[in-house]
């Protein structure tokens, strides 16, 4: 962290003099970890139509926390990536042995989520104001070990890219193609939406609940307008989530207002941006 | 167009590889997708499968490619070697066929962000496709492209590709590496005369080079004469198969397309 603060003090704003503010340089970490984060996950999840699904697991990361804080754990955050774990895989099952559309599935998914976690958090007659926080999230409230975590997650996705992002890929273009080829589908599948849980999740609190799903659709949705290739695409979406990070975070301080809504916002006009100069 | 013949339709399969299906039915949620179908595969054959829509090609295909289950056995015997089944996987002495197959139109949106070198790479190397592609698998996949006479595509849009030219570069796809067995769903489906013709020829170019069976469907009867050695009209069983004329001139194939016997036309 040392390195970091000096590193941030270099920069010429009022909050980067040393000593001080110290929420606000842990903020700015933290985006330039969870951006690029969303920004890799999202090429995939445009690419194979995922973005329902990833706005269902949403709502089921807040399923767990109810459940971890009914728990009376500590730290519901580990029992909310446990419950989107589980809700992950369970989908993939029941998608791959039902013969319905994969959106009535999500949708059955999803309702049910949300139903399990309003009843759990408000049993017993509690009010559920206490969950609103998750709903908008609070990137200034972000503690240098839970950045360690999600640098660490990053490398963890980084890695998971470099393994299976082509057979990710060949399996969104073709299943059957992927398979005759030596693709496990169901698997890469699996994992790939296990990934987008356990980011969704850890990162919920600090982007909010409402907002999170912009940041798994847009960065990707913009590079598309631009990118004929794939590594264009990565570097778009890329760029777009990080710059957008930076921004909405910038902009939040200086003028108020939830970090993670100015940072879709960006993103909108990111995405707006890239409209204009679409490829033709 | 043609170059050689096949001749070894009537023979048995002593002296060349063979793919063996004998008494292959599937069942899907309690319906009977495909029952008792038995024929051999030759290699260096190209055998057509006709029959109408849901008649169970693709789930033959697919059961071929070991992608579904199925009751029967499936059993390939390279030339001299023992035979193998195929659903067990354990392979006891000899190699398991190799099966390219060419899928009938995957999806590409105009849009999608994938260069022909893109999918290529992504489909045959580890190097992730997201980082600048080197030139070794750039060359791979120019060379493999340059079979099907595709060079030209390397750096083309996916989604900007037509119908003939997707076949393409899917064939080239399937052929990396050479398969024993290429199966094609439905490949003139969406190419033009022109592209039909080309595609034919290379198929018949591959056959003899590289001594492959190639096992295709299509609708496109019109055509079968001029490439097919061996045709099988499949509606759930085996209805007739032998030879083009033969299966185009049957009862069978008449009565599953409704057209009428009539003889002199009406």
């Amino acid at each position: 962290m040392a390195l970091w603060y000096a590193l941030v003090d270099l920069l010429p704003f009022e909050w980067a003099q040393p000593g001080q503010m110290y929420f606000m340089k842990h903020a700015l970490l933290a985006v330039l970890v969870i951006t690029p984060l969303f920004g890799i996950l999202s090429t995939m999840v445009v690419h194979s139509r995922m973005s329902f699904f990833s706005d269902a697991l949403g709502h089921s990361a807040f399923t767990g926390m109810a459940i971890g804080a009914l728990c009376g754990f500590h730290e519901p955050t580990w029992a909310a990536v446990i419950f989107a774990l589980l809700f992950a895989l369970l989908f993939n099952m029941v998608k791959r042995r039902s013969a319905l559309a994969s959106d009535t599935v999500i949708g059955v998914f999803s309702s049910t989520a949300v139903a399990l976690g309003i009843f759990l958090s408000t049993l017993g007659g509690r009010s559920f104001t206490r969950f609103n926080s998750l709903l908008i999230g609070d990137i200034l409230s972000v503690e240098p070990e839970k950045i360690g975590v999600l640098a660490l997650i990053l490398l963890l996705i980084v890695g998971l890219w470099a393994v299976s992002f082509n057979q990710l890929m060949l399996s969104a273009v073709h299943p059957a193609l992927a398979d005759s080829r030596g693709v496990r589908v169901f698997w890469q599948e699996t994992v790939f939406s296990m990934a987008i849980a356990v980011v969704v999740t850890l990162s919920m609190t600090w982007v909010g609940l409402l907002v999170i799903n912009s940041l798994l659709v847009l960065p990707a949705a913009a590079a598309r307008n631009v990118a004929r290739t794939m590594q264009q695409y990565h570097l778009f979406s890329l760029l777009g989530a990080v710059l957008s990070g930076v921004a909405g975070l910038m902009t939040s301080y200086y003028v108020g207002g939830s970090a993670g809504a100015a940072i879709t916002l960006y993103l909108a006009v990111w995405f707006a941006l890239t409209f204009l100069v679409r490829k033709k | 167009m043609r170059k050689i013949k096949h001749g070894k339709l009537a023979a048995g399969c002593a002296d060349a590889c063979c793919l063996k299906l004998e008494g292959l039915s599937v069942r899907l949620e309690g319906d009977s997708i495909l029952e008792d179908v038995s024929f051999h595969l030759h290699c260096g054959e190209i055998v057509a499968l006709i029959g109408p829509n849901g008649a169970g090609k693709s789930t033959l295909f697919r059961s071929i490619l070991g992608q579904m289950g199925y009751k029967g056995s499936i059993t390939f015997a390279p030339a001299g070697g023992p035979a193998i089944r195929l659903a067990d996987g354990t392979v006891t002495g000899g190699t398991r066929p190799l099966v390219g197959y060419v899928p009938q139109a995957p999806s590409f949106d105009r849009g999608d962000p994938v260069s022909v070198l893109d999918f290529f790479t992504a489909a045959t190397a580890r190097w992730p496709v997201w980082l600048p592609i080197p030139a070794k698998y750039r060359d791979r996949a120019a060379a493999c492209l340059a079979r099907v006479h595709g060079e030209d595509l390397l750096n083309r849009p996916m989604g900007g590709l037509s119908g003939g030219q997707l076949q393409r570069v899917l064939l080239a796809l399937a052929l990396e590496p050479v398969p024993h067995i290429l199966i094609l769903d439905e490949p003139l489906s969406g190419v033009d005369i022109e592209g039909e013709h080309q595609l034919l020829d290379m198929l018949d170019e591959l056959r003899t080079q590289y001594d492959l069976s190639i096992f295709l469907s299509t609708h496109d009867f019109a055509t079968l004469g001029q490439f097919a050695d061996k045709v099988i009209l499949l509606n759930r069983q085996v209805l007739k198969s032998g030879t083009p004329e033969q299966v185009l001139s049957s009862p069978e194939f008449y009565e599953t397309f409704h057209l009428r016997m009539g003889k002199g036309g009406g």
